[in-house]
């Protein structure tokens, strides 16, 4: 692996300076308040530039130009929305519930920030490397229906009600899925840790070294994830044809960006986990054979941070391909895609995992 | 073992099918360049093709010499279905013959009423009115909205037949 | 009231106003639903959202201008509905037209229901939530809107028919466009099946959705490919041919299921009858005059005349009672959107709220042509 692209160096040197100015605490908090203030400029730039290509991906499937107007091919369009949306009047329905409604768009917004926190993008570009990592997402993750349901029921609208138990009954359900795909790649690992996941890919990526069960929890994951994001052929908790916007409908100005940016920033997350867990994080393609070591080192001399983003941005196009595509699922057969034919595939498949774990078969 | 056959045969048939209409929407992701067709509108103002037959808006056709056709026999205004024709005549004598000939006025036109039906355009006997290609015909006032078709300082051509 | 609402599960109904302002109801159509949960128990339409009391209007209006009031009703049939109004008067009065109009009108009419047939599809699609289909059926449609707009001098509002003939004749280019875009045509069609005929989620969503029975769809009216998705083989075009319809050769679509994929189906299937149509009049045009002589004020004689024209929707209808003046005494539009509604609620009940969208789409309502 190439040091030279390894941000520990740069984060160890930071801390250097710091400890050298100040007492350890001091360090400690300014650390915080520096990791913090990224975190919170990265999830808004993260945001506007995946506002920005769903809606350019979204017009070249629908053989259109997408935004084009404000700035060089429009990259400025998702900004001037948004200081659109920031200078709005903030609205609040005379009947709604207005304490859970002024609180569901800042728990929807929590819980990407909290599960970025563990996710590596690049070697040494990682908040906090918890021993169990992936628990923790999993655990994390399923927070944000809470606010769409809580949204959904002070917004005191029969549209929002049935979006809002829409999005829980779903996520509920996927949630299993979610967590029973990562599971399967788990029993691989031997590890909950998000970091060690990406190190023991460092001879190949565990979907090439997995055969095809970890290409099954793959599918099943992306899936599965697809529906915890309300995307794509899932997307009834907005249903815009049947609930005029679902669970967000009572929502403007600031607070429904909130709705909007944390679907998208939803999707980075469940992008990213497949990364880590699947590809092999900011690992280089590798092969796990020896003839390939040559190939193996041009591999390297890519950047980690350009391979990690990279296959985040595969994934998300994938699913923007996916909702782009598909008409939507009713309710009763989002239920029965996940309880006949996911849950019983997962487990299958899971056990099919444990056998190869078993018995060493994977590369 | 038939029931989980036909459980997998349904589940790989299913996302066949998925995957036929991805490739149509992948196909045109990635020929977006030679198959977009919308059009950038303002921009394309000059390049725009509007068919000669295109029913803008009615006008009263002009000559160089600022004489039109119209002998205000008023049929366009019978033939309007929503009364958007108002043909107002005047009486004058004419200097050669003698005898007192109809000439139009003002031949008023409110755009507000008209539904485009070219119906007048058909009715007019000396073809005096046409239609025209005008498409942006949005405006703040509704006065604006009526026009007097035939310019000012305009006559009647010679030997419009009646 | 209230203890009527709630049912033996314990569950209380409520009442959700679907409209007018709904992005489903495709206009100011007003669905005042009864649910239980997820649940329809009853759909009650409200209409009169976009009335503009046509049938009054009409009444004194000439019959010349009675045909452009009926491009405001069902839209997207405009061509179809001035035929009607036209050939009511030229039965009445007993005027031939000459060829050439005959095969004219036929082939604008089949390019009017591809058009609109490719319009539902790209509704259709919009509706299910995939969003994307609406653009290809728009891509296709504006091809044909052009083609109209040069021959006929206005995209929507065409107003192309009059009795005793047609408006303008034909554009020079008008055979060689169709002749292309029915070449291009061909090749996407094949594409609206992958998209959403063949896709699982959406046979998923309307296999056994909506079922109207035949004895149902006969006793409410129910015409168009959502008629004879049931069964019902009520196809003007075939049973009462009029303009050229007797001399091409096309097959009436009829299915048997009458579920929401079936009157899907049908449309889709009428889609090919229509370029084959249009295939086999469009290289032998007649010569021939555009306008059959007629009096400048036309007057019917006194009695009552009703015509039908198969429309995209299905049959129109012209009722006029006529007492001898220029304009009629009495006018009425047999419109098939109308009919079509008032089936909605028989068969929605019991279905989620996403089947009403699907039972909507597929019945392809337009609201204008239902409110008049």
């Amino acid at each position: 692996m190439n040091a030279i692209y390894d941000f520990s160096i740069l984060t160890a040197w930071i801390h250097q300076w710091l400890s050298g100015l100040m007492e350890p605490t001091a360090v400690m908090i300014t650390e915080m308040v520096i990791i913090g203030t990224i975190l919170i400029l990265f999830v808004a730039a993260m945001g506007l530039v995946l506002v920005l290509a769903e809606r350019k991906v979204a017009a070249f499937f629908q053989l259109r130009l997408g935004p084009n107007r404000v700035g060089p091919w429009g990259i400025l369009q998702t900004l001037a929305d948004f200081l659109k949306l920031l200078t709005k009047e903030l609205i609040t329905t005379k009947s709604a519930d207005k304490f859970l409604y002024n609180l569901a768009p800042f728990i929807v917004m929590i819980t990407p920030f909290l599960a970025l926190g563990v996710i590596p993008f690049a070697p040494g570009l990682q908040i906090m490397d918890l021993n169990i990592g992936v628990f923790f997402i999993t655990a994390v993750s399923s927070m944000g229906v809470l606010g769409i349901l809580i949204g959904g029921w002070a917004s005191n609208n029969k549209y929002s009600l049935i979006g809002g138990m829409r999005s829980a009954a779903m996520v509920v359900s996927y949630e299993l899925s979610v967590t029973l795909a990562i599971m399967t790649m788990v029993i691989l690992t031997g590890t909950l840790s998000m970091s060690e996941i990406v190190n023991s890919q460092a001879d190949g990526w565990w979907i090439i070294k997995g055969h095809i069960p970890a290409l099954i929890a793959f599918i099943i994951y992306l899936i599965a994830s697809t529906a915890e994001t309300n995307r794509g052929p899932f997307d009834l908790a907005e249903a815009e044809s049947e609930l005029t916007a679902g669970f967000h409908t009572e929502y403007g100005g600031i607070k429904f960006a909130f709705f909007f940016l944390s679907e998208f920033v939803n999707m980075l997350i469940v992008s990213s986990i497949a990364t880590v867990i699947f590809f092999g994080g900011w690992m280089p393609f590798h092969l796990p054979f020896e003839w390939a070591t040559g190939f193996n080192h041009i591999m390297d001399f890519i950047p980690g941070i350009v391979w990690g983003f990279g296959k985040v941005t595969f994934i998300i196009f994938l699913m923007m391909w996916f909702r782009w595509t598909f008409p939507r699922l009713r309710i009763d057969q989002i239920l029965n895609l996940e309880w006949k034919y996911l849950l019983p595939m997962n487990l299958i498949n899971f056990l099919l995992m444990s056998l190869i774990a078993l018995t060493g078969f994977y590369l | 073992m038939n029931s989980i056959i036909k459980y997998l045969k349904g589940i790989s048939q299913g996302l066949n099918t998925l995957w036929s209409g991805m490739k149509v929407t992948g196909y045109y992701f990635f020929n977006a360049r030679k198959e977009i067709i919308t059009v950038q509108y303002p921009d394309n103002k000059d390049t725009l093709k509007i068919p000669e037959r295109f029913r803008g808006r009615v006008i009263m056709v002009h000559d160089q010499n600022n004489e039109h056709a119209c002998n205000g026999c008023t049929m366009c205004e019978m033939a309007c279905p929503n009364g958007s024709i108002k043909v107002i005549t005047d009486k004058v004598l004419d200097p050669n013959t003698g005898k007192s000939v109809r000439i139009i006025d003002q031949h008023v036109y409110y755009f507000s009423m008209c539904t485009l039906c070219n119906l007048c355009v058909q009715a007019c006997p000396s073809d005096a009115l046409a239609m025209d290609g005008s498409y942006e015909n949005a405006v703040f006032n509704r006065e604006e909205l009526t026009f007097v078709l035939n310019l000012p300082g305009s006559k009647i051509r010679d030997n419009v037949k009646d | 009231m209230q203890a009527e609402l709630i049912s033996k599960e314990g569950t209380q109904e409520y009442f959700v106003n679907m409209g007018p302002q709904h992005p489903s109801t495709h206009g100011v159509l007003r669905l005042l639903l009864t649910l239980d949960g997820e649940i329809i128990r009853k759909v009650e339409p409200h209409i009169g959202y976009v009335h503009r009391s046509i049938e009054k209007m009409a009444e004194f209006d000439t019959y010349k201008q009675i045909v452009h009031l009926t491009d405001r009703l069902d839209y997207l049939s405009a061509h179809m509905n001035n035929e009607a109004v036209a050939l009511l008067v030229e039965n009445a009065l007993q005027i031939e037209v000459s060829d050439r109009v005959k095969v004219i009108r036929t082939i604008m009419n089949e390019l009017t229901r591809l058009g609109s047939h490719q319009l539902w599809w790209g509704v259709i699609g919009m509706d299910m939530g995939a969003i994307t289909t609406f653009l290809y059926a728009f891509r296709d449609r504006e091809l044909i809107n052009d083609i109209m707009e040069e021959t006929t001098g206005a995209r929507l509002t065409m107003n192309y028919n009059t009795p005793g003939g047609l408006m303008f004749d034909l554009h020079h280019n008008f055979q060689k466009q169709v002749k292309d875009y029915l070449k291009f045509f061909k090749t996407k069609l094949p594409e609206y099946d992958q998209l959403l005929s063949g896709n699982v989620i959406f046979t998923e969503r309307t296999k056994g959705v909506g079922k109207l029975s035949l004895a149902d769809a006969i006793s409410y009216g129910v015409t168009g490919p959502s008629g004879r998705a049931s069964g019902f083989s009520c196809d003007v075009r075939k049973t009462q041919p009029y303009s050229a319809y007797d001399r091409v050769k096309f097959n009436e679509i009829l299915m048997v299921e009458g579920d929401s994929f079936a009157r899907y189906q049908s449309r889709v299937n009428e889609m090919w009858e229509s370029i084959s149509i249009i295939e086999q009049l469009i290289d032998n045009i007649p010569e021939g005059p555009i306008m059959a002589p007629m009096k400048a004020v036309v007057k019917l004689p006194k009695g009552e005349f009703y015509q039908r024209v198969e429309t995209a929707r299905g049959e129109f209808g012209v009722y006029v009672v006529s007492d001898g003046n220029k304009t009629p005494y009495r006018v009425k539009f047999r419109s098939p959107g109308f009919s079509n509604l008032s089936v909605l609620d028989h068969i929605s009940r019991g279905h989620k709220i996403a089947d009403l969208v699907a039972i909507m789409s597929t019945l392809d309502l337009v609201i204008p042509d239902i409110d008049r």
